[in-house]
C-alpha cells in the first residue's frame, strides 16, 4: 500500500507512541503487529507492554486498561520512552489511567465512540473529558472508531460483536498510515492469523485497509510522519522479545553443548512464554514437561540432568520459594540446572504482570545451609539470548545450579537484534565421565583440580555406576559422610568453585570516557537502558559519569571491588528496594546509595538522570 | 540421548553384580533387609546389566535403598523422588529406572508428584514400603496409619483417617497396581517380575514391618497361625477364596462392592474371578477396599495391571516424529520469518551532534 494523496510529510528522529484500551480490546496484538512493522522498516525501537493480571476485567473499569508503549528512533534508543508523544485512547478508563503521562502538546487520539455516559462514569469521569475542555493541553482527534470499523466491514458479513471487535486493527492502519509503516507484513499476518475464519480475516483486512485509508483522505490530520531507518551496523536483524531470546538461548545451549534440552516448567507468569517457545522446538529434540507443580518442574528438571540432559527449570519468583529445597539438593549433589526466574513484582503473588528486581537476594541467599548459586542477569531483551547460552556454559563446566535473573520488562519488550552468526558462538562441549579414575573404581567427587567440579557420568556408563544424594558425601569418593572436617571441607570446596567462576568471566568494563568521573552508576539487569540513557543525557550537559554494569552477580567479576572503590559517589539505580547495594556496601565496604524504584515499571530516564544530576552538584 | 547398550555380559549376572560395597544401616531386624535381599537376587534375571539400571529414592528409612545397589542411584529429598525419577525417564526412556518409596514420602510429603507420575504412565517401578509409621524421625504416627493410633506426636491418638495406598493409585489412573509383603520373598519376586514387564508405571505396595517403632503391624496377614484367615490372595483367571482350605471367598455384590462370603453358603460359582486386565478399573477398586488396613482379611498380589503407553515413550515419540520432519537449523531459527539486513555503506555517519539529548 502507497500513500497516493499529497500530505504534507514531517520527518521526526524519534517518536514514542502507546496504545491503550480494555484488556479486550487487542492492544498487546496492536502494539506487537506495529514493533513487527516497525522493525521491518528499520527503526530502532524499545517497547513496554504493560496490562493487568485480569484476562478479562470488568469491561471499561480502570482495573482492566491495558496498554503498549512502543518508542521508534532513527538512531539507537535505550528505553521505550519515559512519556509518550502520541496517545491512543479506546475508552474513558484508558484516557484516564493514561493521559497524565502524554507529553503536553502531544497527539491524542481517542475512540469517540466509547466515550458513553456510562462508560464515562466507570472510569470516575463526572463529566465528558472530551467537552469538558480538559484536554486542552494536547492535540485531541476525536475519531467514531468503533462506528468507522463497523462500517468499513459492512459488506462482509460478521456479526456486530465480531465487527466492532476489529477496531483496534482499524487504529492499527491508522497509525500505520500515519508513520508511514509497511503494510505488507501486516496484511500477510491477518491472512495468517486469521486463516481458517475467512471471513474474520476479510473483516480486518478491511478495517486495517479502511483506517490507513481514512487517514490518507481526512482533513483531519495535516501531515504524516516518517521516521527514518536507524543506520546500524550491518548485519542480520530481527525483531525478538526477552522471554523468546531466552528460550532460543537454551536451544543454542543445547545445540553448542550436544546435551539435550530438557525443560521442566509450570505455567507462571510472566515466564509461560518461554515454555511455550520452546515446546515449538522438538525438531531440536527439546523436551518440556509441564509439571504438576514448580517442584517437580525442577525435579524434573534435575533428574533429566542426572541422566546426563541440559536440565532448565523456567518460572518466576513464586516459584523460586517453592523450588529452593530441590536447588539446594543440585548444589550438593553438584549437577547442572539451570533456574530461570523471569522476576515480577512481590511479595506473594504481588504484581504478577509488572516488572521488579526484588528476588536478587532469594537467588544470593534464599536456601537452606551453605549454599552458593552463581547469578547472571541479562541487560536488554537480545541479550537474554546470550546470557541462557552462559548460564549453560557455567553450569556444565562447574557442575552447578545457575540462576538467570530476567524481569517482566525484559521477558516482554522488544528490540532489534543484531543477529549471531551461530558458527562464532561458543563451544560448550561437556566431556562426561567414561573411566574409572581412581584404582580401577569411579570416584564422583574427585574433583578437577583447577576448576573444583567434580566428574559428571550418566547413567548408562558401564563401570562407572555410583550413588549420588543430599546426605554429605567424603570429598573425592562421595559416600556418605558424617566426619566433621570433612564437611567443613565440602563447604568450603562448594563455595571455592563458585568464588572461582571470577577467573573464568570477564572483568567489569568501566564506561568512563574521561576518565575522572566523580559519579559511578552501577546497575544490573533491566536498569540498564535507561541508566545508559540518563547518562548520556547528562554527559551531554557537560556532567563526567561513569557507568558499569553487573552481568554476573555471583560471583561478581574479579575487578569490581577496584571499580566501586574508584568513583567517591556510587548510585545503585534498582528496582527493588535496594538488594545489590546492600551486597556491594556489606563486600566492599564501600558507601554506596540506592535509587529504589518499586511501582512495577521501569525507571524512567528523567528519574535516574534527576538523581545524577543532584549527586553531581 | 540414548548410550549404545553394551553387549551383555558373557559371564550371568549375580546378585553380587547388584550388591554395593556400602555397609548397610537399617535396624537389626527390619523388614527392609528382606526387600534389599529379594530386589538384588532378582536383578540378574532382568538381563540388565547394572548401569543401565536406577534407583532414585526420597527421604525416610526406605529411601536409603539406592546406596546398597550396585547401580546408578540418586537418594533425593523428602517426597521428590516420583518427579525427579520423571525426569531422568523422560529424559533416558533407555534406562531401567526404579523409585523406593515409604508411606510418608510417597503419600504425604510427595503426595502430589505420586499421583501425577501414575496418571502420566511415567515408565517408573514405584515400590512403596508401608510400614505405617515414620521411622526416620523416631515414630510419628503416618498417612496410612489407622485412626486412634498412639505415637509421639499422638499421645491421645490419632484422629487422621487413613490413605489406602492401592485405592489411592487406582484413583489416579496407575496402570499396575500390586501389593506384598517384605516376608513372602516368593510372591514379593513374582509381583517384581511383572511389574518389571509392565510398560509404564508399576506401583507396588510392600508391607513391610518396622520393628523399632510398629512393631507387628502387619502380623494377622503374614503371622503362620493368622495368614489362611488374612491373607487373600489374588489370581488372574481364579475364583477369589481364602481361608484354611479355601471356605471362604470373595463376592460382589449388586452395589458394586466386595464382601467376604462363606463358600459354602454361596456356592464356588457365586464368587468373584479375578481379572487383573479388566479394562474398568472398578473390580480393582473394590477389591482393595475389601480391607481398610491390615486388621482385616487383606488381598495381596496383582489387583491391575493394564496397558496404556508410557509417558516417556509418548514424550520421545513427538521429539523422534519432529526430527524426522527435519532436524531443527539454528540459524534459521534465529533468524525465523521477519528479518532484515542492514548493508555496508561507505561512509558511517559520525556527525552526531555531541549536545544531542535524544534517548
Amino acid at each position: 500500500m502507497t500513500t497516493t494523496h499529497d500530505k504534507q510529510v514531517e520527518a521526526l528522529d524519534r517518536v514514542v507512541i502507546r496504545f491503550c484500551g480494555d484488556s479486550g480490546d487487542g492492544m498487546q496484538l496492536t502494539g506487537d503487529r506495529f514493533t513487527s512493522a516497525t522493525a521491518a522498516f528499520g527503526n530502532d525501537l524499545a517497547t513496554l507492554p504493560d496490562y493487568p493480571a485480569e484476562i478479562r476485567a470488568p469491561a471499561g473499569s480502570l482495573a482492566g486498561v491495558s496498554g503498549f508503549q512502543i518508542h521508534i528512533a532513527d538512531h539507537d534508543i535505550m528505553t521505550p520512552g519515559d512519556q509518550p508523544d502520541v496517545l491512543v485512547a479506546m475508552n474513558p478508563a484508558a484516557l484516564r489511567t493514561n493521559v497524565k503521562d502524554l507529553e503536553i502538546g502531544g497527539m491524542l487520539v481517542v475512540n469517540e465512540d466509547a466515550f458513553t455516559d456510562r462508560n464515562n462514569e466507570k472510569a470516575g469521569y463526572t463529566s465528558n473529558p472530551l467537552e469538558d475542555g480538559s484536554l486542552d493541553a494536547y492535540q485531541l482527534y476525536k475519531l467514531k472508531l468503533t462506528s468507522m470499523t463497523t462500517k468499513a466491514v459492512e459488506g462482509v458479513g460478521v456479526s456486530k460483536k465480531d465487527a466492532e471487535r476489529c477496531k483496534n486493527i482499524f487504529a492499527l492502519g491508522l497509525m500505520s498510515w500515519m508513520y508511514d509503516r509497511p503494510t505488507e507484513g501486516t496484511e500477510a499476518w491477518i491472512t495468517q492469523k486469521f486463516e481458517k475464519r475467512p471471513d474474520i480475516l476479510a473483516a480486518n483486512l478491511a478495517a486495517f485497509h479502511a483506517g490507513w485509508n481514512f487517514g490518507e483522505t481526512t482533513e483531519l490530520f495535516a501531515s504524516q510522519y516518517v521516521v527514518r531507518p536507524q543506520q546500524a551496523p550491518p548485519g542480520d536483524y530481527r525483531n525478538i522479545s526477552g522471554n523468546v531470546a531466552l528460550a532460543y538461548g537454551l536451544v543454542a545451549a543445547s545445540e553448542l553443548s550436544g546435551l539435550p534440552l530438557f525443560l521442566g516448567s509450570y505455567p507462571i507468569t510472566p515466564a509461560s512464554d518461554i515454555l511455550h517457545e520452546l515446546s515449538k522446538h522438538k525438531n531440536f529434540g527439546v523436551k518440556t514437561f509441564q509439571a504438576e507443580d514448580e517442584i517437580a518442574a525442577v525435579g524434573a528438571a534435575l533428574g533429566a540432568s542426572f541422566g546426563g540432559a541440559l536440565g532448565v527449570t523456567t518460572t518466576s519468583g513464586p516459584g523460586v520459594a517453592l523450588k529452593a529445597e530441590t536447588i539446594s539438593l543440585a548444589v550438593s549433589v553438584e549437577l547442572p540446572l539451570i533456574i530461570v526466574n523471569i522476576q515480577r513484582g512481590g511479595p506473594s503473588t504481588g504484581l504478577p504482570t509488572k516488572t521488579e528486581q526484588s528476588d536478587l537476594l532469594q537467588a544470593m541467599y534464599g536456601r537452606h545451609g551453605e549454599s552458593p548459586v552463581p547469578i547472571v542477569a541479562p541487560y536488554s531483551p537480545s541479550h537474554c539470548f546470550d546470557t541462557a547460552i552462559e548460564a549453560a556454559r557455567i553450569a556444565t563446566k562447574y557442575r552447578t545450579p545457575v540462576f538467570l535473573l530476567s524481569d517482566g520488562y525484559l521477558a516482554n519488550g522488544a528490540e532489534p537484534w543484531s543477529l549471531p552468526n551461530v558458527d562464532d558462538l561458543p563451544d560448550l562441549h561437556v566431556d562426561f565421565a567414561t573411566e574409572p579414575n581412581h584404582d580401577g573404581a569411579f570416584w564422583p567427587f574427585l574433583r578437577d583440580p583447577d576448576t573444583l567440579a567434580r566428574p559428571w557420568a550418566v547413567p548408562g556408563t558401564p563401570g562407572l555406576e555410583h550413588r549420588i544424594g543430599g546426605l554429605e558425601k567424603a570429598n573425592g569418593s562421595g559416600n556418605i559422610s558424617y566426619d566433621p572436617a570433612n564437611h567443613q571441607l565440602m563447604c568450603e570446596l562448594r563455595a571455592a568453585k563458585i568464588a572461582g567462576i571470577a577467573d573464568d568471566i570477564p572483568e567489569l568494563e568501566v564506561d568512563d570516557p574521561s576518565g575522572d568521573a566523580d559519579v559511578l552508576v552501577i546497575g544490573w539487569g533491566s536498569t540498564w537502558g535507561s541508566i545508559r540513557a540518563a547518562i548520556r543525557q547528562l554527559r551531554a550537559d557537560g556532567h563526567k559519569i561513569a557507568h558499569a554494569h553487573l552481568m554476573y552477580l555471583n560471583p561478581f567479576p574479579r575487578n569490581t571491588g577496584d571499580v566501586v572503590k574508584r568513583y567517591p559517589k556510587v548510585l545503585v539505580p534498582e528496582m527493588n528496594l535496594g538488594q545489590l547495594v546492600k551486597i556491594l556496601r556489606s563486600d566492599f565496604l564501600v558507601d554506596a546509595h540506592g535509587l529504589n524504584k518499586i511501582q512495577g515499571k521501569p525507571f524512567t530516564v528523567h528519574e535516574i538522570a534527576a538523581k545524577l544530576e543532584e549527586m553531581s552538584q | 540421548m540414548t548410550l549404545t547398550h553394551e553387549p551383555l555380559p558373557i559371564e550371568p549376572l549375580t546378585k553380587k553384580d547388584f550388591t554395593s560395597d556400602q555397609e548397610v544401616r537399617w535396624c537389626p531386624g527390619c523388614g527392609d533387609y528382606a526387600v534389599l535381599a529379594a530386589v538384588q537376587s532378582l536383578m540378574p534375571e532382568f538381563h540388565r546389566p547394572p548401569h543401565e539400571v536406577v534407583f532414585v529414592s526420597g527421604i525416610g528409612c526406605s529411601s536409603r535403598f539406592p546406596y546398597y545397589m550396585n547401580t546408578y542411584g540418586f537418594h533425593t529429598i523428602h517426597g521428590r523422588a516420583p518427579a525427579i525419577a520423571t525426569g531422568l525417564a523422560a529424559a533416558r526412556p533407555d534406562l531401567d529406572v526404579w523409585v523406593v518409596t515409604g508411606d510418608g514420602d510417597a503419600l504425604s510429603i510427595g503426595g502430589n508428584h505420586f499421583i501425577h507420575a501414575l496418571r502420566r504412565n511415567v515408565n517408573l517401578k514405584i515400590l512403596l514400603f508401608n510400614n505405617q509409621i515414620y521411622g526416620l524421625t523416631k515414630g510419628q504416627y503416618s498417612p496410612t496409619s489407622e485412626v486412634g493410633k498412639v505415637t509421639k506426636s499422638t499421645p491421645f491418638g490419632s484422629v487422621d483417617y487413613p490413605f489406602n495406598p492401592v485405592s489411592l493409585a487406582l484413583g489416579a489412573e496407575a496402570s499396575f497396581v500390586a501389593r506384598t509383603l517384605d516376608v513372602d520373598k516368593v510372591h514379593l519376586q513374582n509381583v517384581l517380575r511383572r511389574a518389571y514387564a509392565h510398560e509404564g508405571s508399576a506401583f507396588i505396595e510392600i508391607y513391610q514391618n518396622c520393628n523399632i517403632f510398629n512393631d507387628g503391624a502387619f502380623d494377622l496377614v503374614t503371622g503362620r497361625d493368622s495368614k489362611a484367615d488374612y491373607q487373600i490372595r489374588l489370581e488372574h483367571g481364579q475364583p477369589i477364596r481364602f481361608g484354611a482350605d479355601g471356605t471362604k471367598g470373595v463376592v460382589m455384590t449388586r452395589a458394586g462392592h466386595c464382601d467376604v462370603v462363606d463358600v459354602a453358603e454361596v456356592g464356588e460359582d457365586a464368587l468373584l474371578v479375578h481379572d487383573e486386565y479388566a479394562d474398568s478399573a472398578t473390580l480393582a477398586f473394590a477389591l482393595s477396599r475389601l480391607a481398610q488396613g491390615p486388621s482385616m482379611a487383606t488381598p495381596i498380589g496383582i489387583f491391575r495391571d493394564v496397558q496404556r503407553p508410557a509417558y516417556d515413550a509418548l514424550m520421545t515419540g513427538q521429539v523422534d516424529a519432529a526430527k524426522a520432519k527435519g532436524r531443527g537449523d539454528l540459524k534459521k531459527l534465529l533468524h525465523g520469518a521477519d528479518s532484515w539486513t542492514v548493508a555496508e555503506v561507505d561512509k558511517q555517519d559520525e556527525t552526531r551532534d555531541p549536545k544531542d539529548t535524544r534517548n
